[in-house]
């Protein structure tokens, strides 16, 4: 694309300043992340008698189960992929190079299906998608058919793909957002137009984003143990090793080793995504925001456009419709509606269950706090420093992906023993801030795909320019660096804040007094009963709202920091 | 837990109010006695004794965690001495084995002597003294009334209806690898019917099954729902979603078994004397009659407590609930491993091809009319009989494979290879039944 842009990259070594940036990087990686959860995994290779052993390696190859369990996952992790493809990159298109309205709005709206608390969001899609949901009943009466949305590895494919798109769609959106409004112009004076335009120029300008988001799906549906588990499909690697720890044992080698095997295949698979965006140069030097950025949409192709975004969002947003309905409903039970409606669960959770708003908000605000400053370092460090082993960096923080949480949970329990807190004083994993940190660490790699990818589409030579007007490499760093970053910090921010404030697999085990619990502990706890089913979906409604509310707000921040960016780089 | 959830360590709202937080621990107040009690039982259960109990004992306080029984041992046993919780408060026997083996458990003298020792054959307290009975559960079928209308599905009676073809793909079971409930429910049908007819009447009603769900909570859920008609429930799921105005309803089927949902004192907590006080009332004349609560509805193991029940309330007291098992927790503790990982080697991982086995016998069956045929008697007798008999099972050595060290390596591997074994052997036997029987003419 930008040959003639190319310039070469001055990347200073890593000097001092570079080493002091990835300490703290490292030890948080080290001390959180490496050694909770080795406390856990050696149990792969322990032999019983304080040896090591590869034997339980070998055993799990032996189990033909296994190796299903395999390649079934990596089947419903590609076709996830594909059908999130399809559902955020028209969304992303249209709503950020066209004269969308309500663009703000769908982008918000978009991105709703992460909140969606696994257990309240697979009842609420089977009451609508289930084998008798509300559709299937419907087409039951009227064609005396029933289509199983929601049944084997096609459920978890459709689920997956409806959960986890808006990875996709908020690193295509900024990274749109960033492609010069010239190049586009350009294309079309040379008569490019339509499907051409956006696959020749327009997309391949925004691979970073759509590779980040994709390569995010499917790591995360490949370690996906919620929603396997609650569509009852068990022949995928990671509800085996869930049910292996869970059932044979805390101590069952055979699921450490499934771990294992989810860690090193999920790193791989970042690698490999890494690998595909390696070598290419998808920096430009001005950032959006040039007249042509957003084009017109008329006649035929605006009615096509308008109603295609409106028939994904009916689709995306239909948990959160069933939700809400299940929140209202006072018996809601093999009919395509509610028999009849109150606000009743609404009133008991928020006498109930008010303090655990706040402290979900609490968590997950210092969690993504600490995840977007650690991914800016790290994009830093991976693209402008020539630090020795700094892919290392961006593959470890990433590893968190592949651990389930469960592990984490039960490594930081061993890790932090007896460990004692300074100034309030109580053990650490007795605290809510063991909860916090262990956000921040399943977290970490949302926020560093995000920033990394932000920093991929900043041009080195404006940093130079900096630096020969005279800016030293730190007030470079933070008058321009940062602010170009911005888009991709806050996208950071947001997805790490939104998933976070739905965990639960590290939530259940660490939380150790109710008053300290987050509401995606309040959301299962209410679940367990069918007489609390009403307030668990209530809860799970106020989930979602504050969730949108943040994400609006977000949007908004990223708006005007769009248009401060865009000043900047013209003044500097 | 006791002096740290003072409110020094609780989190605010803002970040910001570090300083408030530093006044809040000098003018932290003496605490009083916190009894943690860590439980897999939900709210309205939990709510109900939090309220009654602090009432009672104004100087007492109950910090309820709610976690799953896996979550909830992993929890204990992951803290240190002298600040462990107070209490555990699950139904699953197995779990409190586990921990008791484990010597996390701290025997106490808290059992009321109302209660009898024994509710048939099961004793109620544990033997060793390490966990006390606290309420009876029972297993039963729970049904959709709206569902087997719509479908125009007859009531099941016994768990042997359920292997009725009209029922195929509207049955629901939990895995008992997955639930100490289920499991008990699966050795209840062993003993009750013997080891092959048993395992031929669990593979048939798996057969019909729509899923096989990961949590045994799944299975009422569903059928509260409408997803599915029929499941095999722990009595008070299906009790209270019909006391919450849900469409069901529940029996206990002639083969069933009571047994006791637990009460432990944790070893190494914090506060032993509180929480000895908080299982002491919970087996009390009042705190047993929380239990009736409508939606609480489970069996309290005072017998006196059910005078004060609602009529119609089920009694396993009276001999009202007809328990024919006398169920034996020895062999049933002896083979736990072995009946878990055969289930789910031959049913959770192998269902759509059980399930398909069981749909083409089915539909042979239905072209015989009342003929008998031999490929189809082969048919059923690849897809439901087990791949071990009984003897096999009870084989020291296959138990030992099981029951060893997880982390040895080379049980581990033999472990590995018996499972495939039965796991190949279940495939190969679903298919073949298939075929046999979609070639009956």
């Amino acid at each position: 694309m930008s040959a003639a842009l190319r310039l070469t990259r001055a990347a200073p070594a890593g000097g001092g300043g570079a080493w002091l940036l990835a300490l703290p990087v490292v030890t948080f990686i080290v001390v959180f992340l490496a050694w909770p959860v080795a406390t856990v995994l050696y149990t792969a290779f322990a032999d019983g008698q304080g040896g090591f052993t590869t034997g339980h390696i070998g055993a799990f190859l032996s189990i033909s189960l296994m190796r299903e369990a395999f390649v079934n996952s990596v089947i419903v992790a590609i076709g996830s992929v594909a059908l999130a493809t399809l559902i955020a990159v028209p969304l992303a298109y249209l709503t950020a190079r066209f004269e969308f309205r309500g663009a703000a709005l769908v982008q918000t709206l978009g991105v709703l299906p992460l909140v969606m608390p696994p257990f309240v969001g697979a009842v609420a899609l089977q009451l609508l998608f289930g084998r008798n949901g509300s559709i299937n009943l419907l087409l039951g009466d009227a064609f005396g058919i029933r289509i199983p949305f929601m049944e084997g590895l096609n459920g978890v494919m459709f689920v997956e793909g409806l959960h986890y798109f808006p990875f996709i769609l908020l690193n295509l959106v900024a990274a749109l957002g960033n492609i010069d409004g010239a190049m586009e112009e350009a294309a079309q004076n040379l008569g490019s137009h339509g499907f051409r335009l956006f696959r020749r120029v327009v997309f391949p300008l925004a691979a970073p984003g759509f590779v980040a988001g994709a390569a995010l799906v499917f790591v995360k549906v490949f370690d996906d143990l919620g929603t396997p588990l609650v569509l009852n499909v068990t022949n995928m690697l990671a509800p085996q090793a869930y049910l292996r720890i869970t059932s044979v044992g805390i101590e069952d080698p055979i699921g450490y080793v499934i771990a294992l095997v989810m860690v090193v295949f999920s790193i791989a698979a970042l690698a490999l995504s890494a690998q595909i965006t390696k070598g290419r140069d998808y920096a430009t030097l001005t950032r959006g925001g040039t007249a042509l950025r957003k084009r017109p949409l008329t006649g035929w192709n605006a009615m096509l456009a308008y109603g295609w975004v409106l028939l994904v969002l009916a689709l995306v947003l239909s948990p959160h419709l069933g939700l809400l309905l299940l929140s209202l409903a006072k018996v809601w039970s093999f009919s395509v509606l509610p028999d009849g409606y109150t606000l009743q669960h609404f009133a008991l959770v928020l006498t109930d269950s008010s303090r655990m708003i706040g402290n979900t908000l609490l968590y997950c605000t210092l969690a993504a706090g600490i995840d977007v400053v650690l991914g800016t370092a790290i994009a830093y460090l991976l693209l402008r420093t020539r630090l020795p082993g700094r892919q290392w960096l961006d593959w470890g923080a990433s590893a968190a992906l592949a651990i389930p949480g469960i592990v984490l949970a039960i490594g930081f329990l061993r890790a932090f023993r007896g460990l004692e807190l300074p100034l309030i004083g109580g053990a650490l994993t007795a605290s809510w801030i063991a909860i916090m940190l262990a956000y921040a660490v399943r977290r970490l790699p949302y926020a560093v795909r995000s920033c990394v990818a932000a920093l991929q589409q900043v041009h080195v030579s404006l940093e130079e320019a900096a630096q020969n007007l005279g800016a030293n490499r730190r007030r470079t760093a933070r008058r321009v660096v940062i602010p170009l970053m911005m888009g991709g910090i806050l996208a950071g921010f947001v997805t790490s804040f939104i998933t976070a404030a739905v965990e639960l697999s590290a939530t259940i085990l660490l939380a150790t007094t109710e008053s300290q619990a987050p509401l995606s502990y309040g959301i299962y706890l209410y679940n367990q009963s069918i007489a609390t089913r009403g307030p668990a979906a209530a809860l799970g409604v106020i989930a979602i709202v504050i969730v949108a509310l943040g994400t609006y707000l977000s949007h908004l921040l990223l708006e005007a920091r769009a248009g401060g960016a865009k000043f900047a780089v013209d003044t500097e | 837990m006791t002096r740290r959830s003072g409110p020094a360590t609780r989190p605010t709202v803002a970040p910001f109010a570090f300083a408030a937080l530093v006044t809040a621990l000098l003018a932290m107040p003496a605490a009083a006695e916190t009894v943690t009690v860590i439980t897999s039982f939900p709210k309205e259960l939990t709510a109900a004794y939090k309220k009654a109990f602090e009432a009672k004992y104004p100087n007492d306080k109950l910090e309820i965690l709610n976690k799953n029984t896996a979550a909830g041992i992993a929890f204990v046993r992951e803290q240190p001495a002298g600040s462990r919780p107070e209490i555990f408060w699950a139904s699953a026997p197995d779990a409190f084995e586990v921990l008791a083996s484990s010597k996390l458990l701290q025997k106490t003298d808290a059992q009321n002597p109302a209660v009898p020792a024994k509710i048939g054959n099961y004793p109620i307290n544990d033997p060793e003294g390490f966990y006390l009975g606290q309420a009876l559960a029972g297993y039963g079928i729970m049904w959709n009334t709206r569902y087997l209308a719509a479908n125009k599905l007859p009531e099941p009676k016994e768990w042997a209806d359920l292997a009725n073809p009209v029922y195929h793909g509207h049955v629901a079971i939990s895995s008992p690898s997955r639930s100490g409930t289920t499991h008990l429910t699966v050795e209840t049908i062993l003993q009750g019917e013997g080891w092959p007819k048993g395992w031929g009447q669990l593979l048939a009603i798996a057969g019909n099954c729509a899923v096989i769900t990961e949590r045994s909570f799944g299975v009422p859920d569903g059928v509260a729902s409408g997803q599915f008609g029929v499941g095999l429930v722990i009595d008070f799921f299906g009790l209270a979603a019909k006391n919450s105005g849900l469409p069901v309803e529940f029996i206990y089927p002639s083969v069933t078994s009571i047994v006791p949902a637990n009460i432990a004192l944790v070893a190494g907590s914090k506060a032993p004397e509180a929480g000895k006080r908080f299982i002491q009332y919970t087996l009390s004349d009042e705190g047993q009659a929380l239990l009736l609560d409508k939606q609480i509805s489970r069996l309290p193991v005072l017998p006196a407590t059910y005078a004060k029940a609602p009529a119609g309330y089920p009694n396993p007291y009276s001999g009202k609930i007809q328990a024919k098992v006398n169920f034996d927790s020895n062999l049933s503790e002896s083979r736990y491993y072995v009946v878990v990982a055969l289930f789910d080697q031959l049913v959770t991982f192998r269902h759509k091809e059980l399930v398909a086995a069981t749909k083409a016998i089915q539909d042979a069956q239905k072209r015989l009319g009342a003929r008998t045929s031999r490929e189809l008697d082969e048919a059923r007798r690849l897809a439901f009989a087990p791949p071990v008999d009984e003897k096999q099972a009870a084989d020291p050595a296959l138990l030992a494979a099981f029951r060893a060290d997880k982390k040895d390596a080379d049980a581990s591997k033999r472990r590995a290879q018996v499972e495939e074994e039965w796991a190949s052997k279940a495939k190969a036997n679903y298919a073949k039944a298939t075929e046999l029987a979609n070639a009956v003419k």
